[in-house]
């Protein structure tokens, strides 16, 4: 009987249907609302003004000659801002003090009528300060380097088994290199807003967030508030990967600048005020060394990253964890170095450790193909684990193998000379490549309630974000499946903390943490529902699900998407011009719960690591210890004549120890592996290993 | 028109309104629709001219409307996405564009279905773009190459530019 109700183990019926988007009118006709569009009475504008120094102090502010503007009611600083209460982010104690710790940093906000009153007002503020000599550079040889105790989100920092060094030196082959990747800024194309408004002390605020409860939860530990006198409301998103992972400075200066006035507030960053104040993906310095025998078994496997942080918030970005799962060896060894700089903390972006760690895995193990002379997919499934590498722990599903074969056919790699540099097509050379992608499947406790009403329809509530994932589709799938009932019966409304505790559009665990919360709420109510005889009672049904418990009773496996990314490229080696014309990708990821939504996501974040390998770049300013091409003119991010054909497909993957639909995140694994397949390709065109992110032309031509 | 240093009152047409407006001199276009006029569809994504989430049309053509100074537009006639169509009505871009998910976020979607408007008549006056391979012909036939090259001054950060392409060939003749 149960078994008919679990989609983990039968399909159920809206399970994979490629339904479209239910937010699609709203997003076509302009109707969706993001947080920076609600009209509130008697709104305030604020502006942001940033520090120029990367390092010091603020000497004085004078807020006169900005007051008398036409406009301008207030200038909010820290002499006058509310004071906030830690949070577990530094970061987020903006205006609390004098010191400025990072370039870009908040350290005003002019409140005006009107929004070209504020920011004449910010413009002409008036703020000296004693600047301090910075130190902005990341080096793999600088003193300051240290070993974090864990890395993102909670990994040991370091790992090992067995003795890599014997190993090595006993290797018959030996791969070892150094790759670098840049920082780079996710740029959602919504730059963060937030329109705030209190009421007596209680706080309302409309945010652009990934996850309304994380943001939710921040707010009440700054300003010392229950969670019943702070609502935050994210209904639409434009898009975040990362980015909006959690409170970021806009909310916090908003609701401080509401405060001060006793009047809605709203600040809304510009696209250059992002690149400072809510976070990038660190850069990276990465040397991975591989040890095979001649026929490419690997023996060790060496995988070290540096990256930075800033001197106010660890963050340290899990690089070389990739490395301890994907391929078997006997002896396994992985370690991240952290430098703090005066710069902003760097924060998740999209597959953050997986995208830049994979980068150099994989192009390591193409170099590692070269060398043995072995098919890189051949060398792939030679090293095809059993159990994890590094724990030793089973695999909840792992399909990698499957995939390398199916996106072999599609691709028609057989057919592949594996020569490099000689394949031309008038000014272009051309060559082909791939690469392995993953990302961890894991669950975050969520929160749900669903409502049967007596019209006999269904309102589901939960506080998921759809950030253009699909998940506001996916999610009432799930719900009409699991209460056996059409998908119009059911309103699924999220965005919003008063529906509770969940987790964020993050980690690509959103869709698949809270499906499992609705699935459990759904079963509840049909299990009341029976007990009324299928009659819903005149003041309706209400469940409530928590999956604290059952997330942490999940068994001891360790959980994992997988994909393989083939592609062809076109260089001009004369311009350094690489083009990349077709690309695939296969990925087994659980079940598919909208067909439509997936192919966009995953091909979405295909286009990204197309970015990543070819485009994306900040340049650090080290006179001004800032990101010198802080908008989207300096910044490149994948146009549209940028991609031609990509092709996404999927294994059916039957996963019964992910949560009950059987499903794993998506959001991340699309990138993953796109960076290293084309910088392999370009090698297979041009015999030229690029090592270093993006693949710019001049790295091609040098 | 009348006007002070600091504001203008002007009148518009937008999406077939006249609109009196009073405005400062600074505001743009696009501020002027999403902050005076409640029209926020059109989307601030830069700034700066560099994204394309603001693009309207002004007299059919497409244009960044956060380059645009909203005192220059007295006179003019201005179409947004809630001007294109609506969810009762939706015009077949909208509808091409639901079609074939050419769309994520949806923060940059209203400036694409503009651009797109406006991709489509030019091509259709015989504009040539970069992409177009003999510049002096009559008749532009709208390619993938074209469509894509025509389309590129509207970034999409979620990449949803391989189902934007099949929406546009969708609609185009
Ligand atoms: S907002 Fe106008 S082009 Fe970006
Ligand atoms: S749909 Fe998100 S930026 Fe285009």
């Amino acid at each position: 009987m149960t078994s008919t109700l679990d989609p983990a183990t039968t399909r159920t019926p809206l399970m994979g249907q490629g339904i479209n988007r239910l937010d699609a009118i709203a997003k076509v006709t302009g109707e969706a609302r993001y947080s920076g569009e609600y009209p509130l009475d008697g709104m305030i504008y604020g502006w942001v003004v940033q520090a120029p120094i990367a390092k010091g102090r603020i000497r004085d502010i004078s807020p006169a000659s900005t007051l008398s503007m036409p406009g301008v009611l207030a200038v909010l600083d820290y002499r006058n801002a509310p004071r906030l209460s830690d949070a577990g982010d530094s970061e987020l104690l903006l205006l609390q003090g004098d010191r400025v710790y990072y370039r870009g940093e908040a350290v005003a906000v002019v409140l005006a009528q009107s929004l070209e009153q504020a920011r004449a007002g910010a413009d002409a503020l008036d703020v000296s300060y004693l600047a301090e000599s910075h130190d902005v550079l990341l080096r793999a040889d600088h003193p300051d380097m240290y070993t974090p105790e864990l890395v993102n989100p909670n990994f040991p920092s370091a790992s090992n088994v067995g003795d890599v060094d014997a190993a090595l030196a006993a290797a018959e082959v030996v791969i070892d290199r150094v790759y670098a990747t840049p920082a780079e800024h996710n740029n959602p194309m919504e730059p963060h807003a937030t329109t705030a408004h209190w009421n007596g002390d209680t706080l309302l605020v409309f945010d652009s967030n990934q996850g309304a409860s994380s943001v939710q939860m921040s707010l009440c530990r700054l300003f010392d508030l229950p969670r019943s006198a702070v609502q935050v409301k994210s209904e639409y998103v434009g898009g975040g990967f990362g980015a909006k992972g959690s409170a970021r400075p806009p909310v916090v200066l908003a609701s401080m600048a509401a405060r001060l006035l006793g009047r809605p507030v709203r600040v809304t960053l510009t696209r250059q005020q992002m690149f400072a104040m809510v976070g990038y993906r660190t850069p990276t310095i990465q040397q991975v060394r591989l040890g095979s025998d001649w026929s490419g078994r690997l023996q060790a496997l060496d995988h070290l990253a540096y990256s930075q942080t800033s001197k106010i918030l660890e963050f340290a970005e899990q690089t070389a964890v990739v490395s301890r799962m994907m391929y078997a060896t006997p002896n396994l060894r992985t370690a991240h170095r952290l430098l703090p700089l005066d710069v902003p903390t760097p924060r998740w972006m999209r597959a953050p450790g997986e995208a830049p760690g994979s980068f150099a895995l994989e192009s390591a193990m193409d170099e590692l193909a070269q060398a043995c002379n072995v098919d890189p997919i051949e060398l792939r499934i030679r090293n095809e684990p059993d159990l994890e590498p590094d724990s030793g722990r089973p695999f909840s599903s792992r399909n990698l193998v499957a995939c390398l074969r199916e996106g072999a056919r599609r691709f028609g790699w057989d057919d592949r000379d594996p020569r490099p540099a000689i394949r031309q097509d008038g000014r272009w050379r051309i060559g082909s490549g791939m690469a392995s992608s993953t990302y961890p499947a894991r669950n975050a406790p969520s929160t749900c309630q669903v409502q049967a009403r007596s019209d006999g329809t269904f309102e589901v509530r939960i506080t998921a974000s759809d950030i253009g994932t699909g998940a506001r589709t996916a999610l009432t799938q799930i719900a009409a499946d699991a209460l056996r009932v059409e998908l119009d019966r059911v309103e699924l409304r999220i965005g919003d903390s008063d529906f509770g505790p969940a987790m964020i559009a993050g980690g690509s665990m959103g869709t698949a943490s809270w499906s499992w919360a609705v699935v459990k709420a759904c079963r509840d109510l049909l299990g009341q529902l029976d007990m009324h005889s299928g009659a819903v009672p005149a003041g309706g049904l209400l469940a409530r699900a928590d999956t604290k418990d059952d997330v942490a009773a999940q068994a001891d496996v360790t959980r994992h998407a997988f994909g393989a990314q083939f592609l062809e490229v076109a260089v001009d080696i004369r311009t350094g011009e690489v083009r990349v014309p077709r690309m695939i990708g296969v990925f087994a990821a659980g079940h598919i719960v909208n067909a439509r939504t997936a192919r966009s996501q995953l091909i979405g974040g295909m286009i990204m690591g197309l970015g990543m390998a070819l485009l994306e770049e900040s340049l650090m300013d080290l006179r001004f210890g800032d990101y010198l091409n802080h908008d989207l003119a300096g910044y490149h991010v994948a146009s549209n004549a940028d991609v031609r054909s990509i092709e996404v497909s999927w294994i059916d993957e039957q996963d019964d120890q992910t949560n009950p639909s059987g499903i794993k995140g998506i959001g991340e694994i699309g990138i993953v592996g796109t960076a290293a397949a084309i910088a392999n390709a370009v090698w297979h065109a041009t015999g030229r290993r690029q090592r270093t992110l993006p693949i710019r032309p001049d790295r091609v031509i040098s | 028109m009348t006007s002070s240093s600091l504001s203008s009152s002007f009148t518009v047409t937008v999406n077939g309104e006249p609109q009196l407006l009073d405005l400062d001199n600074r505001t743009t276009l696009l501020d002027a629709l999403r902050e005076h006029l409640d029209l926020t569809g059109a989307k601030k994504g830069c700034d700066h001219g560099q994204c394309g989430a603001c693009t309207v049309l002004l007299d059919g053509r497409r244009v960044n409307s956060c380059l645009v100074l909203a005192v220059a537009t007295q006179g003019h006639s201005i179409t947004t996405i809630e001007g294109l169509g609506t969810a009762e009505r939706l015009h077949p871009i909208q509808q091409a564009f639901i079609d074939h998910d050419g769309l994520q976020c949806g923060y940059c979607t209203p400036g694409q279905i503009c651009s797109a408007v406006g991709a489509l008549d030019e091509a259709d006056r015989g504009w040539p773009s970069a992409a177009t391979a003999d510049v002096g012909a009559e008749k532009i036939t709208l390619d993938d190459s074209e469509i894509r090259e025509r389309m590129s001054g509207n970034l999409c950060r979620c990449g949803a530019y391989v189902n934007i392409l099949a929406a546009i060939n969708a609609v185009s003749p």
